[in-house]
């Protein structure tokens, strides 16, 4: 990417503060609206991120965060290491639940849904929705128990559902050719690329509403890299995919919308080809040609 | 000046480098292993060569006196002055010769001489110095008689008693005799009239004979023979002799039982115990006192388990099911008193740290990514832990039962007061109606160990079965081990799988 592609183009109607202004605001403490694009508000939503706060501790570290994802598209958080996107991702099937100390405020909405509601049966919640993670992990059994983990851990036993979803799944993230034959050997005898693969599948193998991936390809070599990236936009459209990545490459490549974050607040928002070639901000341009973060 | 300060720099970086840590730990290694290979070259030695038959000798002393048996052991001392000056001018002569030899101590051996109820000792020292000139033989047709009661005896067969006639006086003959006849349902018909080496004779009946043997007339293949024969009554025959001759079968039967039975005990509770505290329980103050008391028990003297044993488990659980449902056969206690059952629960509770501790660290071994990745599939923490964390921990649970098996197996203190005994009449599991009897006193190789060891009437023959049962002891640890060890890696393979 060139920088004379890039062009400023902040709206003359925009009530954001200026420029320079905006990250400076935010590291203050100051709550700033996110520019939201118009092309990202005339989406369906599927999951909705409202007025939503999130603290560990005494420490918050997300601030009001609004952000609609759109269905059946892939969205992608960039930012800083520190600004909140990995929380936000964790936030949307409550896997900060996990950690103690964690106190939240807002809400998020799986379509009509409250995540946060009170009575929420969190385990019903996460079965609907798959999570991928930055370092694979597969589970201590064979390729075809990991698959199925989740309609095992439901109670199903039908041997041919079982083995009809392992197959669809696997075809699903791109690895049936390659492990078909070894179904019944341990996952963790696979290679990094397999193993985050294989975690893909074992995602999307309850067929979940949406997928969330937590810098999914951080940890694999570039051709793995491609594979699973190539797997992401061949999902594209199934499901929706929410992505938190450091790799602003492939942001551009696989995402159809892209949230920049910045110290726990969502500074821009828009279609991704828009938010890398002319985006309303001269934060985000500067972010993204790598000025500063 | 300046030459000092380089020097002191110099020995800074020296200690920097690590170098003087390499040879420290490496020392430290060398010393751990010379005295471990020591112990166990000593155990294996005298317990695998103490079935060997020996030789028997016949020694006239200077006094005349006259002592067949088998050399066990051999020493050189420094003499009383007055013990030398009290002898004959021969044996002073002698005596003072080996002494310019070797540097004033003298050379003295340990003469087997069995044939207790004749001469009210079953060994004898010999001095060298007062062995007569040519004193010492071995006469081809010694006897080396092992008997039911009274220890072993030595001699020379003069005759073959049938009832109350003798049939042979040829040594050859009797031998022949004896050999056809002793396993005849009336071989207490027969005797073997004996010739002791002091000029006494003796009539042993064919059934008091458990072995007998002419012990310089065997071939090396009879030796052999012999030995494993030895081998395999210790192995398989009940204990004779105050249990200083015999076999140990019921006490490798208790070992093993107890545990099995204690390891069947401590490991669901010991894992039940680490997961709760590791998997469920807000790490926090409490789950640190916890922690922090559970290692203190591993320091606390086992014979204080042994004692809560005794009074928590015979003697208020146990006499809480007398009262219940053995009232009749009170005063005897059934389960109140020592028994197997309270001896596996007992040595449970004594190594139940070993299983929590080693139990917890294969738990935090397990990637909290894995925990992440379940929970993430709508799994509930239980199913988490069930399919994903302790799979995942089992290799590691395993080693911890592995040490908690060797630490009970050779544990000794405790279980004198919970159930081992010197001789058990039946053992803990056998044919009869209801086939387990948990309440039984058992046997057990380390009481064994001890009792041979220290609370032997005939403490000079019981000696080198120390070694035999120790080295039996060592062995079923390292087969209970090797067996736990091979199930790990098979599970280890299962579940762990290297990505490299």
């Amino acid at each position: 990417m060139n920088a004379p592609e890039f062009q400023r183009n902040i709206p003359a109607d925009s009530t954001s503060p200026a420029a320079s202004d905006r990250l400076a605001a935010i590291a203050s403490g100051q709550v700033v609206p996110a520019d939201i694009h118009a092309e990202v508000r005339a989406e369906d939503p599927l999951i909705r991120v409202e007025k939503f706060n999130l603290s560990y501790g005494a420490k918050q570290v997300l601030f009001d965060v609004d952000l609609p994802i759109p269905r059946g598209k892939v969205t992608a958080l960039i930012g800083p290491s520190g600004c909140g996107k990995s929380t936000l991702l964790r936030s949307v099937n409550r896997m900060n639940d996990l950690i103690d100390t964690v106190s939240v405020s807002g809400g998020i909405r799986l379509t009509e849904d409250d995540v946060y509601g009170r009575g929420v049966d969190v385990i019903e919640l996460r079965r609907r929705m798959g999570m991928v993670f930055q370092k694979s992990n597969p589970f201590p059994m064979s390729i075809r128990e990991n698959v199925v983990y989740a309609l095992r851990i439901n109670g199903e036993r039908n041997r041919r559902v079982l083995d009809s979803v392992c197959e669809k799944a696997l075809r699903g993230a791109a690895l049936w050719d390659e492990v078909k034959d070894r179904l019944d050997e341990s996952a963790l005898g696979m290679s990094g690329g397999q193993q985050q693969r294989l975690c893909i599948a074992r995602a999307i193998a309850a067929e979940p509403e949406v997928l969330l991936m937590d810098e999914p390809c951080s940890a694999l070599d570039p051709i793995a890299t491609t594979k699973v990236e190539e797997l992401i936009l061949h999902l594209r459209g199934d499901y929706t995919v929410l992505i938190v990545t450091h790799n602003m490459q492939q942001a551009s490549r696989v995402s159809d919308y892209t949230a920049f974050m910045y110290l726990g607040q969502v500074v821009e928002y828009g279609p991704t080809v828009r938010l890398f070639t002319n985006p309303h901000l001269k934060e985000t341009e500067d972010y993204i040609t790598g000025r500063f973060g | 000046m300046a030459a000092s300060g380089r020097s002191s720099v110099r020995a800074i970086s020296l200690l920097a480098q690590g170098e003087p840590m390499v040879w420290l730990s490496a020392f430290g290694l060398v010393m751990g292993l010379v005295m471990v290979t020591s112990l166990v070259v000593l155990v294996f030695w005298q317990g695998l060569t103490t079935f060997w038959p020996a030789p028997v000798v016949e020694i006239t002393t200077r006094d005349g006196a006259v002592v067949m048996g088998e050399v066990t052991r051999s020493e050189t001392f420094r003499p009383e002055p007055s013990l030398v000056a009290g002898l004959d001018a021969e044996a002073q002569e002698a005596a003072r010769a080996e002494m310019a030899r070797r540097d004033g101590r003298l050379h003295r051996r340990l003469v087997r001489t069995g044939n207790f109820e004749l001469t009210g000792e079953h060994f004898r020292w010999v001095e060298d110095f007062g062995v007569s000139p040519e004193g010492e033989t071995r006469p081809a047709w010694a006897i080396v008689y092992e008997r039911r009661a009274w220890g072993r005896f030595y001699g020379t067969p003069a005759g073959f008693v049938a009832g109350d006639s003798l049939i042979a006086t040829d040594p050859q003959e009797i031998w022949n005799l004896y050999r056809r006849h002793r396993h005849d349902d009336d071989a207490g018909e027969f005797a073997i009239r004996t010739a002791t080496a002091a000029g006494q004779v003796k009539d042993i009946a064919l059934n008091d004979i458990v072995r007998a043997y002419p012990a310089n007339r065997l071939s090396l293949a009879e030796k052999a023979g012999l030995y494993l024969g030895r081998w395999w009554e210790f192995l398989t025959a009940e204990p004779r002799e105050a249990n200083s001759e015999g076999g140990v079968f019921p006490a490798i039967f208790g070992t093993v039982l107890m545990t099995l039975g204690m390891t069947i005990l401590v490991v669901p509770f010991g894992v039940m115990s680490a997961l709760y505290l590791r998997e469920y329980a807000k790490q926090g103050w409490l789950t640190s006192v916890v922690r922090i008391s559970i290692n203190n028990l591993a320091g606390v003297p086992s014979i204080v388990f042994g004692v809560f044993g005794l009074g928590f488990f015979s003697y208020f659980l146990g006499g809480g099911i007398d009262a219940l449902f053995f009232a009749d056969k009170l005063p005897n206690p059934t389960f109140g008193t020592g028994g197997i059952m309270w001896a596996s629960l007992t040595l449970a509770l004594l190594t139940l740290p070993v299983v929590i501790v080693a139990t917890e660290e294969a738990l935090s071994a397990v990637p909290d990514s894995m925990r992440e990745g379940s929970f993430a599939c709508g799994a509930t923490r239980w199913q988490t832990i069930r399919r994903v964390v302790l799979p995942r921990s089992l290799p590691g649970i395993m080693t911890g039962a592995i040490l908690a098996m060797a630490r009970g197996a050779g544990e000794v203190a405790p279980l004198m007061l919970v159930g081992a005994v010197k001789l058990a009449p039946d053992l803990p599991l056998d044919l009869h109606f209801p086939f387990l009897h948990p309440e039984r006193s058992f046997m057990h190789l380390g009481f064994h160990i001890y009792d041979l060891g220290f609370q032997s009437q005939n403490s000079e023959a019981a000696k080198p079965m120390v070694f035999t049962t120790t080295l039996l002891l060592m062995g079923i640890v390292l087969f209970l081990n090797a067996a736990a060890i091979m199930l790990r890696t098979r599970l280890a393979r299962k579940y762990t799988g290297s990505r490299f």
